[in-house]
């Protein structure tokens, strides 16, 4: 029979290693990916599910990390930013980012790619139309949607440079 | 060790089979389920919700399974998230509304880990699925110490954030009808597109007759019968003496003006 505890020792494969952590019950996934693994490309903009700056991406599906505790995540495969140019060689999402300038403060850039990327793992060729509804969750204040529906649109189709 | 904190300290418990999920929700007075987590969550940030203990219903594979009745309807286990539902089969060829509306719901994070039975049970007037489940005279199956009951719409939905299902209970499986009639239909309008529902309605319509649940006019959906006729229903939405209330979005009479539209809409799509 379980028990409810306060914390729990979870295991957690981020980017392709295991980390095991002591985690109060009450930390956030993204507390947890942040400040105990020190894993600081995943950003908090509104702690309050709405912005998208905290989405990772978590056995295979997009989620607000914000949204999910620590210790929902035992056992799980997590995907960061960090986790696309593992050996410094960007991603072509990240590659396209920058060439179509899809970012000015960046501040939610990590989120936005994260969406981007489970997008494409989902849907190779996607439309503009879908990419919007994909980065729907995902809010950018400086308004560079334009840009960032270009840059996804191209890694698509593979026509970065 | 940098120690940054949202929730209040919570004790938090994972079930893997239901008997074992409904004794711990009946042996704490304060035990919340847990079920998408994307209402929840919040709430607990914000203080407005403060469980001594969370019932995590992730583990309860047996609530995750989408499956045709012997009839055609449908079997909806109430941890079926709103992405399962968007793409199952099963769903699109029994009553494909319910994954149309289901895609209308937030973004796709939100999607991926927010549960149908989630969305009904917090029964936020602006929701979307009470309206529909209502209009689709779906049943509600809700497990607890004493064993199983399964109730209507109009016995499940009590009011604000307020279901059938109580202390120590858990609502298991939500039950769709099969299609009878000429179709299904929602209609809604939005902070945004998909964002928040100012108004909305859901109707199925069967022999020229419309069965409308009317969304964020009250603090449960509401129920209307007419025939299918756009001022027929027009008329059934006014005489019913809808009470919405005002807010920065829209004011009450905004809302009782929106109801029309919105209920003429979700016919005109279910006659179509």
């Amino acid at each position: 029979m379980i028990e409810p505890v306060r914390g729990q020792r979870i295991s957690v494969e981020i980017n392709g290693e295991r980390h095991e952590r002591d985690v109060e019950a009450r930390r956030l996934l993204v507390h947890f990916i942040r400040d105990d693994l020190d894993l600081t490309g995943t950003h908090v903009g509104c702690d309050t599910g709405n912005c998208g700056a905290c989405t990772v991406i978590v056995d295979g599906i997009a989620v607000k990390s914000c949204m999910m505790l620590a210790v929902q995540a035992d056992g799980a495969k997590v995907e960061t930013v960090e986790g696309l140019a593992p050996n410094g060689e960007l991603h072509p999402l990240q590659q396209a980012f920058s060439s179509f300038h899809a970012l000015q403060c960046g501040y939610c850039t990590p989120g936005m790619l994260m969406s981007a990327k489970h997008l494409l793992d989902h849907n190779p060729e996607p439309t503009d139309g879908e990419i919007k509804r994909a980065i729907q969750g995902n809010i950018c204040r400086c308004t560079g949607y334009v840009n960032i529906v270009e840059a996804i649109a191209a890694a698509a189709k593979g026509e970065v440079k | 060790m940098n120690q940054r904190m949202l929730l209040a300290s919570v004790e938090y418990a994972k079930p893997t089979t239901l008997e074992d999920a409904v004794r711990l929700l009946s042996a704490h007075d304060g035990a919340r389920a847990l079920a998408g987590g994307q209402t929840l969550t919040n709430v607990m940030k914000a203080r407005a919700a403060a469980p001594d203990v969370l019932v995590d219903l992730n583990g309860l594979e047996e609530l995750r399974t989408i499956a045709r009745t012997g009839d055609g309807g449908l079997e909806l286990g109430s941890m079926v998230t709103l992405s399962e539902l968007i793409r199952s089969s099963e769903v699109a060829e029994a009553r494909p509304i319910l994954g149309e509306v289901a895609s209308q719901i937030a973004d796709v994070q939100v999607r991926n880990r927010g549960t149908i039975g989630g969305n009904i049970c917090s029964n936020d007037p602006t929701n979307h699925l009470p309206p529909l489940v209502a209009a689709l005279g779906a049943m509600m199956t809700i497990r607890g110490g004493d064993g199983e009951r399964t109730v209507t719409a109009d016995e499940f939905f009590l009011g604000v954030y307020m279901t059938a299902v109580g202390p120590g209970e858990l609502l298991t499986k939500i039950t769709i009808p099969a299609a009878a009639g000429t179709g299904d239909g929602f209609a809604s309008v939005t902070i945004g597109i998909d964002g928040t529902c100012i108004c909305n309605a859901a109707a199925t319509v069967q022999d020229g007759q419309a069965r409308i649940a009317l969304g964020c006019v009250a603090a449960v959906p509401l129920v209307l019968t007419s025939t299918a006729e756009d001022a027929a229903v027009r008329q059934a939405v006014s005489g019913a003496e809808l009470d919405p209330p005002s807010d920065v979005h829209a004011s009450a009479d905004y809302r009782r003006h929106l109801a029309e539209i919105v209920a003429v809409r979700a016919v005109q799509e279910a006659a179509a």
